[in-house]
């Protein structure tokens, strides 16, 4: 069994599955709506500098998004090495 | 006439669809149940005339934010004949629902997949008559950017209207929040009718974006883009500024003094250095418009503004601003008025009015001509762009002051959770349309206020008949006399305080005002003021003039877009009353020091 993580934790080039998503309901949707829903995968891309927000690929879209709200998607890490 | 709706997801190409299908002849306009304005134009559907309405992009038509809130407004408001959801063909994973979402209205509905061109660089391939009978709607696949697909897509509408019964009633509407259907219902459409490859090769776009979002690097080259931007919009926009001023005097030397010579004086006044004046005033932003759209559109466009808002969002969400407040602070400092126009990319209101309220704050290229002038007049040449860098430095704490201050009111509700779309390359067409709405909404919003403004200044300055122009018998003397009590502290005088007045119209005509209340020109004028004040005066009011108040041209641009009046008057008294602050402190600061 794989780690769950925040994906707020997440390193640049990781890979994983979404497992659960904690937000309100107006973020709840707009998350949805980006296409973070349980079970998509997802690859953190880039992290920017000064804790700033992170970018994170989820099939052909590409987010952006602050600490805080990724703090509340917790993936469920691809093991290392297998992309 | 029918009404149609476009509906869709940001970044899905709805604009450039609406722009491809309506060119120039699109307008925003007011409409009912929403306060922001909308963009519509008539076009020819089969034999139906169709009046095409942009809607805001939304994520969710139930969602919370103030795009989403005007969407259902306006559907609940103005009744519409049919809707066009425009979806993004290469993102139909998470964007199917919202076509399954607006088929639940129960409104005539027309699925245009937007974007194919993209969608088969990627390797996407869509069933489009198998999704068509899967969702129940028709579908039509098109490009937007490249005009592919065009006329099948309005065939399909025109075939829609054909069929459209009268717009049914809103009581259906609310049978909704059927979300976990409709997921299940997207799974099983996507499954059958669309072919993703798993895992998408590195595109341009992906190494593109790994030199300009790079950790280190990211930053400083998005500082060098909008400095070469910036350089750009003033190097092309400033000459065509001063060749509109040119025309304009050129005319009125030329033509207009001689045939309006039999005219008494005041009528004469009031036609040449009142009406025509304004008239000038008004014309001379034009280029400075165009230009600016230009490259914001390009910038919009291409998908670096987004990015933008990545990389400078952890310095500016202290501020309660993000990445896209910054580009148009920046370029604030060349002209206000089309950065305050430029807000419109920031979609969350109270966002939107924070950085109107600190725009005005950055110090303009006009600004810049009147502080240049007074600088050189006082100071030696070796101190001289000291003061200049000083009085940048204080316009920037004024904003960071300004936006500390308001944060708080003006709160986001918006979460920061924005899509980066790819790398795109914009169209010059669509490029050069953006310019051209943008000049013809301020043309009909700010200029009669603008107009008006230009006369009544001057009217102050030359009532009563018989008074010296801008002399102390003016009203505008009058003004300056009583408002003593209240500049006298700053180092101001009367015949400053008239500047000040002349300043309200627009900053750099301070400096033709000294010529006026001094009766000087150049040197003279020059020495004339070093003689009247001394450094600590005419520092204090540079700051003064730097803070005190938005420029008529900004002030209508500011009624304008924020289409409120209370908001105004804050934009207008909070940097009226910072001015009066920083110039006390700084004038009796140095005076208390002894200099």
């Amino acid at each position: 069994m794989s780690e769950l993580r925040p994906l707020s934790d997440l390193n640049p080039g990781d890979h994983g599955v979404i497992a659960a998503v904690h937000a309100p309901e107006d973020l709840g949707k707009r998350l949805t709506a980006l296409g973070f829903s349980t079970g998509r995968p997802l690859q953190l891309v880039r992290r920017a500098l000064l804790r700033g927000p992170l970018q994170v690929r989820l099939g052909t879209t590409d987010v952006a998004l602050r600490l805080a709200e990724a703090a509340g998607i917790q993936v469920r890490l691809a093991a290392p090495g297998s992309a | 006439m029918k009404r149609v709706a476009l509906v869709g997801m940001p970044n899905t190409g709805k604009s450039t669809l609406f722009n491809r299908l309506t060119g120039a002849s699109a307008r925003t306009g007011n409409w009912p149940g929403v306060t922001v304005e909308l963009a519509s134009a008539r076009v020819l559907a089969g034999r139906h005339m169709v009046e095409l309405v942009d809607l805001p992009g939304l994520y969710d038509l139930h969602g919370f934010s103030d795009d989403e809130r005007v969407v259902r407004h306006f559907l609940e408001a103005a009744p519409v004949d049919a809707l066009v959801v425009v979806l993004n063909a290469s993102q139909l994973d998470r964007q199917l629902a919202l076509a399954l979402q607006v088929k639940a209205l129960g409104l005539p509905t027309l699925v245009l997949l937007n974007m194919t061109d993209e969608a088969r660089r990627h390797g996407i391939r869509i069933d489009e008559a198998g999704l068509a009978a899967g969702l129940g709607l028709p579908v039509a696949a098109l490009s937007a950017k490249l005009g592919t697909g065009q006329a099948g897509a309005v065939r399909r509408l025109a075939s829609l209207l054909d069929g459209a019964g009268p717009a049914r009633d809103a009581a259906l509407r609310e049978a909704l929040e059927e979300d976990h259907r409709r997921e299940a219902a997207v799974e099983s459409l996507l499954a059958r009718h669309v072919h993703v490859p798993p895992r998408l090769s590195e595109t341009a776009s992906d190494r593109l974006d790994r030199v300009v979002l790079h950790p280190w690097l990211g930053l400083p080259i998005f500082f060098l883009a909008m400095l070469a931007i910036f350089q750009a919009v003033f190097l092309l926009g400033s000459p065509l500024q001063d060749g509109v001023e040119a025309l304009f005097d050129a005319v009125r030397k030329s033509a207009l003094e001689a045939l309006l010579a039999p005219l008494p004086d005041f009528a004469r006044g009031i036609l040449l250095d009142g009406v025509w004046a304004g008239v000038g005033t008004v014309a001379a932003f034009v280029p400075l418009i165009v230009v600016f759209f230009f490259f914001l559109a390009a910038v919009e466009d291409s998908g670096y503004l987004s990015r933008a808002a990545f990389l400078t969002d952890s310095l500016m969400a202290r501020l309660g601003l993000d990445g896209r407040a910054f580009v148009m602070l920046l370029m604030g400092f060349g002209c206000n008025v089309p950065a305050l126009m430029g807000t419109r990319v920031m979609r969350d209101r109270p966002m939107r009015l924070l950085s109107m309220l600190t725009i005005p704050l950055s110090l303009c290229s006009a600004r810049l001509q009147v502080f240049v002038f007074i600088a050189a007049a006082i100071f030696r040449p070796a101190v001289a762009p000291w003061v200049l860098f000083g009085l940048y430095v204080t316009s920037f704490l004024a904003v960071i002051v300004t936006a500390l201050a308001f944060k708080g009111r003006f709160a986001s509700r918006e979460p920061f959770v924005i899509e980066l779309p790819p790398w795109r390359a914009p169209t010059l067409r669509l490029v050069a349309l953006r310019g051209w709405l943008e000049v013809k909404h301020f043309l009909r919003r700010a200029t009669t206020f603008i107009f008006v403004g230009v006369v009544a200044v001057w009217l102050l300055t030359h009532l009563p008949v018989g008074a010296a122009p801008a002399g102390p018998a003016t009203l505008a003397g009058w003004i300056g006399h009583a408002l003593q009590p209240v500049l006298g502290p700053l180092g101001i005088d009367e015949r400053l305080a008239v500047a000040l007045l002349f300043g309200f119209v627009a900053k750099e005509v301070v400096i033709g005002a000294f010529a006026v209340i001094y009766g000087l020109e150049g040197d003279a004028l020059a020495g004339e003021l070093a003689r009247s004040m001394d450094w600590v005066a005419a520092t204090s009011f540079m700051i003064f003039t730097l803070v005190y108040t938005p420029c008529l041209s900004a002030i209508a641009t500011l009624r304008t877009e924020s289409r409120s009046v209370g908001f105004t008057a804050l934009a207008i008294a909070w940097p009226l009353g910072l001015a009066w602050v920083a110039s006390f402190a700084f004038y009796q600061g140095m005076r208390a020091l002894g200099l």
